[in-house]
């Protein structure tokens, strides 16, 4: 039986060789500690590290690539910006959509005195700007949103929300594109972000471990790190840098997954993130259209339209259990998914799926037409069983 | 060899400013090396950018604007 990987809004699978190649050329001819010494191989490892950043600065339309720090993931990005910025009696104003990456940073700042502002999303996962505009308050410090759902692929109206912020005062725009970069376009610039979190292993065909924050020129300077340590650069001083990206980057970096995540990003940039995001659209089309058929035994999530989502597919088979389901795709046709709640129960309430949860089918650039037949077929074979 | 006289190096806040440094400059043509910071200069343990002295008023205006902090001193 034929494997197909349907999860790639977890970790995309598989990579492009040139991922793979990036690694093993730095870890055979390089190997040594960027920007640790002076020696050759040094030199040869920063580089690696800073043509990263370079080319994911040009992705995301970010004019100095030193405002971006190189993070393990989202996650650790997410968390630099939230603990970092937010103080007790700070207001963040947030979606009910978001991952936990998100919501558990802001339940934990919540319980240290800051106050958290969940804006309520649409049973299709929508938001409406004029929400999150309503409910900016003369304490509100920052706005954190992700650029699509993880659950039902909902594309956030980004850009709309970030040219209200900017009139309506200084208001720190946060935006988690975990679920985008790479796959939709990400412009700094044009959608206001004062704060990017992405990771590197889904849709920039990075290794796992590897990611990055881009915070806007200046605002570093209220942002404290959360780890502190060697980084390389003021080595006489104990105290920690002030500046980007060293503030956020100590310790022996992830040199080899920042090679891996270099060569998955510039092959994003080769295709075009139009191009990806063609073929993406219409392997989300093809299933989306095969599910009108079955819509007696199968309710689909979100807007069940591949022009405004991304990816990804959430949905029910009547009567049958996420998980349930799930085993049967794995065990008769071959097709790795996943089922439950994707670390995401406030998008769950708002879809009304909590706490079953759903079935995620994610598609990725490398998955082909058939692909998306065959998780049709699948189902069907699940209904018919 | 070269008169050392006739050198000067670029210290950078970090590695990072000074790869970025370097490919800026070489982009322009001008002759540069990443080398380990002399001792007597820093403690630093990191990298600096040597470069011709003749090209000083050069890579000054390049670098201007482009990197936050960097310092120019003699050998």
């Amino acid at each position: 039986m034929k494997t197909i990987y349907l999860d790639n809004a977890a970790t995309s699978f598989p990579k492009p060789d040139a991922m793979l190649a990036a690694m093993i050329s730095y870890q055979q001819t390089i190997g040594a500690n960027p920007g640790r010494s002076g020696h050759g191989l040094c030199i040869d490892a920063g580089r690696i590290v800073y043509e990263t950043r370079e080319i994911l600065a040009r992705l995301f339309n970010i004019d100095d690539p030193l405002c971006l720090a190189l993070t393990k993931n989202s996650t650790e990005a997410l968390n630099i910006a939230l603990q970092g910025t937010l103080k007790p009696g700070d207001h963040i104003i947030t979606s009910a959509m978001e991952h936990n990456s998100v919501m558990r940073p802001l339940r934990f700042l919540e319980s240290q005195g800051v106050k958290v502002s969940v804006i309520p999303c649409s049973p299709r996962g929508e938001l409406d700007p004029d929400d999150i505009s309503k409910a900016v308050r003369n304490d509100t410090r920052m706005v954190v949103l992700t650029h699509a759902s993880n659950v039902t692929g909902t594309i956030f109206p980004i850009e709309a929300v970030g040219l209200r912020l900017k009139e309506q005062g200084d208001i720190i725009f946060c935006v988690d594109a975990a679920q985008t970069a790479g796959a939709l376009p990400v412009d700094v610039q044009r959608m206001k972000i004062d704060i990017l979190a992405f990771t590197g292993h889904k849709s920039l065909y990075g290794p796992q471990g590897t990611g990055g924050l881009y915070i806007r020129k200046g605002l570093e300077k209220k942002i404290p790190p959360l780890m502190m340590g060697g980084t390389g650069s003021r080595s006489e001083f104990e105290k920690q840098p002030d500046f980007m990206p060293d503030k956020y980057e100590s310790g022996t970096p992830n040199t080899i997954g920042i090679a891996g995540l270099g060569a998955g990003a510039n092959f994003i940039s080769g295709k075009t993130i139009a191009v990806i995001r063609a073929k993406e659209e219409q392997l989300t089309a093809r299933f989306l259209d095969h599910m009108i058929a079955l819509r007696d035994r199968v309710v689909v999530y979100g807007l069940n339209n591949a022009a405004i989502q991304t990816a990804v597919v959430s949905f029910n088979v009547r009567n049958i259990t996420p998980s349930d389901a799930a085993l049967y795709f794995e065990e008769k046709w071959g097709i790795l998914c996943r089922p439950g709640l994707h670390c995401a129960p406030s998008a769950h309430r708002t879809i009304g799926t909590f706490p079953q949860g759903t079935v995620r089918f994610s598609f990725g650039f490398l998955n082909t037409s058939e692909d998306a037949d065959y998780a049709a077929e699948a189902i069907i074979g699940l209904i018919n069983r | 060899m070269t008169d050392p006289s006739s050198q000067a190096v670029v210290l950078f806040a970090s590695i990072s400013h000074a790869l970025r440094a370097e490919k800026i400059i070489k982009a322009q043509n001008i002759s540069c090396k990443l080398i380990p910071v002399p001792r007597h200069l820093s403690s630093d343990c990191g990298v600096c950018l040597r470069f011709n002295l003749s090209d000083r008023n050069l890579l000054e205006n390049i670098l201007q604007g482009k990197l936050d902090f960097f310092e120019i001193m003699s050998l």
